[in-house]
């Protein structure tokens, strides 16, 4: 297999789930913005005709990806990664606003998204600098230098203001959980996600019976011989409760009303149907729609370009972050599933290959690649489908946008181009 | 487990997502939500009401044109305020406050401006509409009446109210639907079935074409036609006789049980309650609570029966076998009520069967009523078996006309009077009032009319109705075609109408004899009351006649039912006479006597008890 140019190795399963996702994406792109059935799908004003042309210029970002030295992305990642923080710092200064976001650089016949780029280079310069020989992730110092690297483009994108973008780098912490980064911490900030979520919708006093009840049940079935210590045990749950206590706190008077609003609807706080209603045509508008269009489409789905509520524009933003709601219309629970197997099988086979690298970069590079697409994923299904508060990012191959399509694309090509030149690493 | 966490973590969110995606699409689907798709606007097309026609074919209700100004508030570019007013026809204030109605409603839906233009103003406004963007003339049909009569019993239609929308799932706000009358009762025949077009709407509402290109959608079906059994120039004829005078009149075809004639007073041209004028004339006949133009008396006035009810009575007694034709009393002037004499305008001395219905003679029924009860052992047992027979007339319940409205009238019964006197306290003597058709009973003039038909056919009678056919020679319910027979033996018929028919030869209605013409009829003089502020005071009688013609062959039965008329003849017989003359010789020969009733109106005897000054009642005096 090997010698037979820069195809030889690529990893043909991956490179056929990228393109069934992109090529189900864009139907549906197609699908949320037909109009008229006579006009060509090859017309550039139309948003189905733009992505295809951007389909067309990730493809020349792969061949580019894939001739280039796979070295090329090792050595010059801290370079990528600087240049990608001057970007970020001159959209305050450059940038241009859309949507009341400040996240573009206008470059005339494209606007470039740096966050988007920032993704590809942060994940870089996060393997470098974490399969460098010296770096030792236990210790507290380079805990912090990996920290600082994630973290810096998330505080310069989160004042643009686009708060999805900037979360989506707290998933590089996948990569460092992979190399060694105590997973408890992982464990500690579930533990308190759900102790927030709890004290809203039952309270603190429900939580801390909860809690009690919950230890005392660990230690009637807890086996003889295992010992658990029951100081730290009533700290963990004195903690707990003050946490519990502060979260009341800290919802009603550090939180703006529109954020109490996503947190009533996504938690079903608000029992109350008029304030429901309000809420509904409010805040929780394209939640609502988003929901109702994925209801509507049943089992079976009503058909290709015979969803009512996708041809009638009921989902806001449906093209790009509510992509989704339209396959739940049109193609039903049969579609959805699909596609949900198909990230899940995508994900999947790209941890095989992360797994399966000789080198530590590609190693790590790999698992920086997955956990952004897999936030993406998570993060936006999830809004669409209503299991978590609204927060704006693209659903990755399938979201119409340019610097989407071609940053995802590149950011997994480099990847399987790395995967591709594994047999040679070592040498 | 630092390899499986991130593994781990797509395999959960994936259960979790298609999760969440079954109870979305799996659990909480149903499969009729594709019509509730606000996605998808119903568009209906309304076939056109159908006519009504009258028994011979003339027509009565039609349709017409009607124009409404629509708007469509966030399409309107800046005009000339004044001018666009002018040409409408309203006031500036009315248009602005108009405009901001319909954008409180919505900006982007198109709303009512000016409805119901008439044909002159939309020739007018035609031309000129386009050079104002955001309005348009939308065409409606309007109901269009070829009568000023029959208003009450023709109905109306009116938009359907949020009653109609939640009980009736076919209406949509906005659409019209008959309200009384004919054209509520025969709704369903007359609207016919609205076409819907399915149109696909984007969120902003606007339309981008056709639902799966149709496939959905239905055409209208057209409203049927009916016929009813009104004879237009006789309910035009009697509406005239009724001016200025309170009372029902029902003329029914004794042989088929067809309503003939409804006629109510005072009543209203039925063109007013269409278009622009609609609300502010149905407010003022609506309110006008003193004379109630919209209430029908002849179907819903339910005054004591008076006189013509004796000739039940005679029938009962007829058939109990406690009287024959010869039986006879004597009177003197008058019979008692408990220890109250109460008069008779007979004359006096010995009545029997004939002569007591010609004369009238109260003494003689007060008698008749009183032998029925004696057979019997208990007053009970009598007052069950009259009550059992009276009933057998279509008295003291609902007809079961095809009327959409109605009233039961009474026969009292022994719970009745129980619950009044007590058990057992009373007796035929204290109740006797309802020989001579006073005390309890209550009757309407269509009971009246029917139980005058059932005289007419010797012991049976049809139910009344005012459909004819529907559509083309349509089938009507069959019930209107299955007789009623009375708990009265036909040949005790034959001495009853003998003396309804010497009523005109010789009794109470002599001088309204129409040569050519033999008629049976019964004169009616009913005492009554009224309570203005708590003050009960007694009016001048009400004036009832009952009487059917030709009496071999009847073609018409009817009852005539004049408020504060005084007797029976001075002005129900007087109507009644004039009724039948030109029913059945289709002219009138006694044309002094119909200019005196066309002109005599009430005016006077109704204004009494409102003026606020002692007045009398009775009065000699036209």
């Amino acid at each position: 297999m090997s010698g037979r140019g820069p195809f030889g190795r690529l990893d043909w399963i991956s490179v056929i789930l990228y393109a069934l996702l992109v090529f189900i994406g864009w139907l549906n792109i197609y699908s949320t913005s037909v109009g008229d059935a006579d006009t060509s799908i090859f017309d550039f004003s139309t948003l189905y005709g733009k992505q295809l042309f951007f389909m067309g210029v990730a493809f020349l970002g792969i061949i580019f990806v894939l001739f280039v030295e796979s070295t090329f992305f090792e050595r010059f990642s801290s370079i990528f990664y600087v240049v990608s923080i001057i970007l970020l710092l001159g959209l305050f200064v450059f940038g241009k606003t859309i949507a009341g976001a400040t996240s573009w650089y206008d470059l005339g016949f494209f606007n470039l998204q740096p966050s988007e780029l920032a993704k590809v280079t942060t994940s870089l310069a996060l393997a470098k600098f974490l399969s460098d020989i010296q770096t030792d992730i236990r210790t507290g110092k380079h805990q912090i230098y990996a920290l600082i690297i994630i973290l810096l483009p998330a505080i310069l994108i989160l004042p643009q203001p686009d708060p999805g973008s900037s979360l989506i780098y707290f998933s590089l912490f996948f990569v460092l959980f992979r190399e060694g980064f105590p997973i408890y911490y992982l464990g500690i900030l579930i533990f308190a996600v759900v102790l927030f979520a709890t004290t809203l919708m039952f309270g603190t006093v429900w939580v801390s019976i909860g809690l009690i009840i919950l230890t005392l049940l660990v230690y009637t079935f807890k086996k003889a011989s295992v010992k658990i210590p029951l100081l730290p045990v009533l700290g963990v749950i004195v903690v707990s409760i003050l946490f519990s206590l502060s979260v009341n706190f800290v919802f009603e008077n550090v939180f703006e009303q529109r954020h109490r609003d996503r947190f009533a609807l996504w938690l079903s706080l608000e029992k109350d149907e008029d304030k429901l209603d309000e809420i509904r045509k409010t805040i929780g508008y394209n939640t609502y729609q988003s929901e109702k269009a994925i209801e509507s489409g049943g089992f079976t789905g009503k058909g290709f370009l015979e969803g009512t509520r996708t041809k009638g524009d009921f989902v806001p933003e449906q093209h790009t972050d509510y992509i989704f709601s339209s396959v739940g219309e049109e193609w039903g629970f049969l579609g959805t599933a699909t596609v949900i197997l198909l990230f899940s099988l995508f994900f999947l086979r790209l941890i095989y290959i992360a797994e399966r690298q000789k080198s530590d970069f590609s190693r790590m590079y790999g698992y920086g690649v997955i956990s952004i697409l897999v936030f993406h994923y998570f993060i936006n299904i999830g809004m669409v489908i209503g299991l978590l508060p609204t927060i704006g990012v693209p659903l990755p191959f399938f979201s119409y946008g340019g610097s989407g399509l071609i940053f995802f694309t590149m950011l997994l090509f480099i990847f399987l181009k790395l995967d591709s030149n594994r047999l040679k690493d070592g040498i | 487990m630092k390899k499986l966490l991130l593994s781990s973590v797509i395999v959960l969110i994936g259960f979790t997502f298609i999760g969440r995606l079954s109870y979305l699409q799996l659990f909480r689907f149903s499969p009729d939500q594709i019509l509730d798709d606000p996605a998808i606007k119903k568009v209906y097309d309304y076939p056109e009401r159908g006519y009504i026609y009258d028994r011979d074919g003339k027509l009565l209700v039609g349709n017409q044109p009607a124009y409404d100004v629509m708007v469509i508030p966030r399409e309107v570019k800046p005009l000339d305020t004044l001018e666009f007013c002018g040409l409408l026809g309203i006031e500036k204030e009315e248009f602005l406050s108009k405009m901001e109605k319909a954008r409180v409603y919505s900006p982007r839906l198109p709303s009512v401006l000016v409805p119901q233009l008439s044909k002159e103003d939309y020739a007018k406004l035609q031309e000129k509409m386009r050079h104002y963007n955001g309005f348009y003339i939308q065409k409606r049909s309007l109901r269009y009446y070829n009568t000023k009569s029959a208003a009450n019993v023709l109905g109306y239609i009116s938009e359907v109210n949020e009653w109609d929308l939640k009980n009736n799932p076919y209406y949509v706000a906005g659409e019209l639907k008959g309200r009384t009358g004919i054209e509520q009762q025969y709704e369903e025949i007359l609207r016919g079935q609205k076409g819907v077009k399915h149109i696909q709407k984007d969120r902003f509402n606007r339309d981008i074409g056709p639902y799966k290109d149709g496939k959905l959608d239905t055409l209208p079906q057209q409203g049927k036609e009916i016929h009813i059994t009104l004879d237009k120039t006789l309910q035009e004829y009697g509406e005239k006789l009724m001016h200025g005078k309170r009372g029902g009149i029902v003329a029914i075809e004794p042989k088929s049980g067809e309503i003939l004639a409804m006629i109510s007073g005072p009543t209203y041209d039925p063109a007013l309650l269409v278009g622009r004028e609609r609300s502010k004339n149905y407010s003022k006949l609506h309110y006008d609570t003193i004379s109630k133009p919209t209430w029908d008396r002849s179907i819903l006035a339910q005054p004591s029966p008076g006189s013509p009810f004796k000739t039940l009575n005679a029938l009962v007694a007829l058939q109990e076998g406690v009287i024959n034709e010869d039986t006879n009393f004597r009177c003197y002037h008058g019979f008692y009520v408990g220890n109250t004499l109460r008069g008779c305008h007979c004359g006096g001395g010995i009545r029997d069967l004939n002569s007591g219905i010609y004369q009238s003679c109260n003494a003689y029924f007060a008698g008749v009523f009183r032998k029925i009860f004696d057979k019997y052992n208990t007053t009970d047992q009598g007052m069950n078996v009259w009550e059992k027979h009276m009933k057998s007339f279509g008295l003291g319940g609902y007809l079961g006309t095809d009327l959409p409205t109605g009233a039961p009238g009474r026969i009292p019964d022994v719970a009745y009077y129980d619950k009044w006197y007590g058990d057992g306290r009373w007796a035929a003597s204290t109740i006797i009032s309802n020989s001579i058709g006073q005390g309890e009973i209550a009757a309407t003039p269509l009971q009246l009319a029917n139980m005058t038909a059932a005289i007419a056919n010797r012991g049976y009678f049809y139910t009344p109705h005012i459909i004819k056919s529907i559509g083309n020679n349509g089938k009507i319910d069959p019930k209107y075609t299955e007789p009623n027979y009375t708990t009265i033996d036909r040949k005790h018929f034959d001495p009853v109408i003998e003396g309804m028919a010497n009523v005109y030869e010789y009794g109470t209605a002599r001088w309204v004899k129409i040569p050519g013409i033999d008629i049976a009829g019964k004169t009616g003089t009913v005492e009554n009351y009224i309570r203005i502020d708590g003050e009960r005071m007694q009016l001048t009688d009400h004036s009832v006649f009952v009487a059917f013609a030709p009496v071999e062959n009847p073609q018409i039965a009817l009852a005539v039912y004049i408020e504060n008329g005084y007797y029976g003849s001075r002005y129900a017989g007087h109507i009644a006479s004039l009724l039948i003359e030109k029913y059945i010789k289709g002219e009138i020969t006694r044309t002094d006597l119909e200019k005196r009733m066309l002109e005599k109106t009430l005016e006077h005897e109704y204004a009494k008890p409102y003026s606020g000054e002692p007045f009398k009642i009775n009065e000699y005096v036209w």
